[in-house]
């Protein structure tokens, strides 16, 4: 009896968590650590995604040095990034401040409202602002001519239409984060403030002495995983203006699927997609790295 | 906590906090209020200037050339397979897999874990071209399932189902195990019903994904028989010249099943500690 036991639960031991885990491992191998590992030697290739795979060695990435348009594309992507990252923090860390503090009135209506546009799709909520933001029947030009002002040209002015965009971006983006803050804010002592009423500090010293500290491992989380987001951004620039106007808006990701599956040079974009892991890899680190030095 | 602070500071506190939250929760809500209202709106009106809020003469015009134009209800039932199959199977596997991280000690399974984590280093994006290419030579390509399979491991549901069952008593598992309950029935049985909330907040988390997700349906489908929503959607803003009457009926029939599981589950959204699935 006691044998026969011990004897199962020693297989159960490596036999059930090997079943349980092995579906994701299948799944790792197949969809993460293959096409990895393929990319990578495309990437050294000249391959179109039929036929043979003739080696270049380094020429892609060489080529890549030299190719304005995907300078362009990365530019315009460290702008955006650069643009977005703190309007969505600081957007969803006011709004959380807000639905947590016992002052705001209506907060379960208002949270229903600031929650929607996490529910659109990136395509649609592009829609809905470009529809917003229409050059000759939008709401926001109507609005601009009838108190007198000149007709904005939000579709066929580059900075202007990445302006819409970020603006997109954090309204659509807001709710996830928020939800974040919502969480570590509650988790912040209330003795904390009220040690810090008895010493007479005001809203704004509370806020900076004792909440941004306590949240500090939240807003590492939202500033990272917004600015990996935002560094892959591809949906709301194809609803909001196609990449437009022309391709002065056309991102990163944007680039590698022109690049690999419009003009079928898999090899090239292979390329240009590790260069984009290796910058994702680089922010990642290097947030680590200041998180961790403030943290000391 | 607000009875201990003085009353006289408190009005001014109110209405200032309530004002800007109500500012903001305008403009949140309202170019969302503006495209629905535009929808009833018949499509010479929605152009008209000087444009009104209240559609003047309402119909439902847009949304019955919505339904008809294009093969509305064709999308709409892809686009439900793919959300159903990839969050069905998006909760066994990760519930399996975040059960095995919290109650098994084997050291492979902790170089797993950080296998896992080192996916959301590695999103789709980066690896887009030679992803294609072996959902292609696993011969999924323009079928569903080539959407749906690629999808279902997903770091944020692993890792949530782990931080939940961490928490479930080792007591449990024993009492179990004496009892003469094998270990895959004991998670079947006894701990999967236990994590009904994390099953149903990653159930709304994976369906909202799936039901919005691009650009990997755009590069995987390609007959229009097979199209989602978004990419039946994006066709139309492509377009030359844009039907608006089309694409905003289309665009606000779309968000409906979204919005209306959203309002039914709404409490496990709020209250889910989505910190504890991303923290680790």
């Amino acid at each position: 009896m006691v044998f026969s036991a011990s004897r199962r639960r020693h297989n159960s031991y490596t036999l059930a968590p090997l079943i349980l885990i092995s579906v994701n491992v299948l799944l790792f191998l197949t969809f993460f650590v293959w096409p990895a590992i393929i990319g990578l030697a495309y990437s050294f290739t000249s391959y179109t995604g039929v036929g043979d795979a003739p080696w270049v060695g380094l020429e892609n990435y060489q080529e890549l040095i030299g190719d304005a348009d995907f300078y362009a594309a990365l530019w315009r992507t460290l702008i955006y990034t650069a643009c977005v990252v703190p309007l969505m923090f600081v957007m969803s860390l006011g709004i959380a401040y807000l639905l947590v503090s016992p002052y705001a009135k209506g907060k379960p209506v208002a949270r229903v409202i600031f929650f929607l546009p996490w529910l659109i799709s990136p395509i649609i909520a592009g829609v809905i602002w470009r529809w917003l933001f229409g050059e000759n029947f939008g709401l926001v030009n109507f609005v601009i001519t009838e108190l007198g002002g000149d007709p904005v040209s939000w579709q066929s002015n580059g900075d202007l239409s990445l302006m819409i965009v970020v603006i997109v971006a954090t309204w659509a983006g807001t709710a996830f984060n928020m939800l974040l803050f919502i969480a570590a804010l509650k988790n912040v002592p209330v003795s904390y403030y009220e040690a810090a009423d008895l010493d007479g500090a005001n809203a704004w010293q509370k806020f900076r002495k004792i909440t941004l500290p306590a949240i500090a491992p939240t807003s590492f989380i939202v500033m990272l995983l917004s600015t990996l987001h935002a560094m892959k951004e591809y949906t709301y620039f194809v609803a909001v203006n196609d990449g437009g106007p022309g391709t002065e808006n056309n991102l990163i990701v944007q680039y590698i699927y022109e690049t690999g599956f419009k003009r079928a040079q898999i090899g090239y974009a292979s390329a240009a997609s590790f260069v984009l892991l290796l910058i994702l890899v680089i922010v990642a680190v290097l947030q680590l790295i200041a998180s961790r030095r403030k943290g000391s | 906590m607000a009875a201990s602070r003085s009353r006289t500071g408190d009005l001014p506190k109110k209405i200032g906090s309530s004002a800007i939250m109500w500012l903001l929760a305008v403009f949140y809500g309202f170019p969302l209020l503006w495209f629905v209202v535009s929808s009833f709106k018949p499509g010479g009106e929605l152009f008209s200037y000087p444009l009104t809020f209240w559609p003047k003469n309402p119909t439902l015009e847009g949304y019955s050339e919505a339904w008809t134009s294009f093969d509305f209800p064709g999308y709409l039932v892809n686009t439900m397979i793919v959300a159903i199959a990839a969050t069905l199977l998006t909760i066994m596997v990760s519930a399996a897999c975040g059960y095995a991280l919290a109650k098994y000690g084997n050291w492979w399974l902790k170089v797993f874990a950080g296998c896992i984590l080192a996916t959301t280093m590695l999103p789709t994006e980066t690896i887009l071209a030679p992803l294609f290419l072996v959902v292609r030579n696993l011969g999924l390509y323009n079928s569903l399932s080539g959407v749906v399979v690629p999808a279902v491991i997903t770091a944020t549901g692993t890792f949530m189902f782990r931080q939940f069952f961490v928490t479930v008593p080792n007591d449990l598992l024993e009492a179990a195990r004496i009892d003469g309950s094998s270990e895959l029935s004991t998670f079947f049985r006894i701990m999967l019903p236990l994590s009904r909330p994390i099953i149903l907040t990653l159930a709304i988390f994976s369906f909202q994904w799936r039901w919005n997700e691009y650009l990997w349906p755009l590069i995987i489908l390609n007959e229009p028989s097979q199209f989602t929503l978004q990419i039946g959607i994006a066709g139309i803003v492509g377009a030359n010249n844009v039907n608006w009457s089309i694409l905003i009926s289309a665009s606000v029939l779309s968000m409906v099943p979204l919005v209306a599981i959203y309002l039914v589950f709404q409490k496990y959204v709020m209250n889910a500690d989505i910190n504890a699935g991303l923290k680790d």
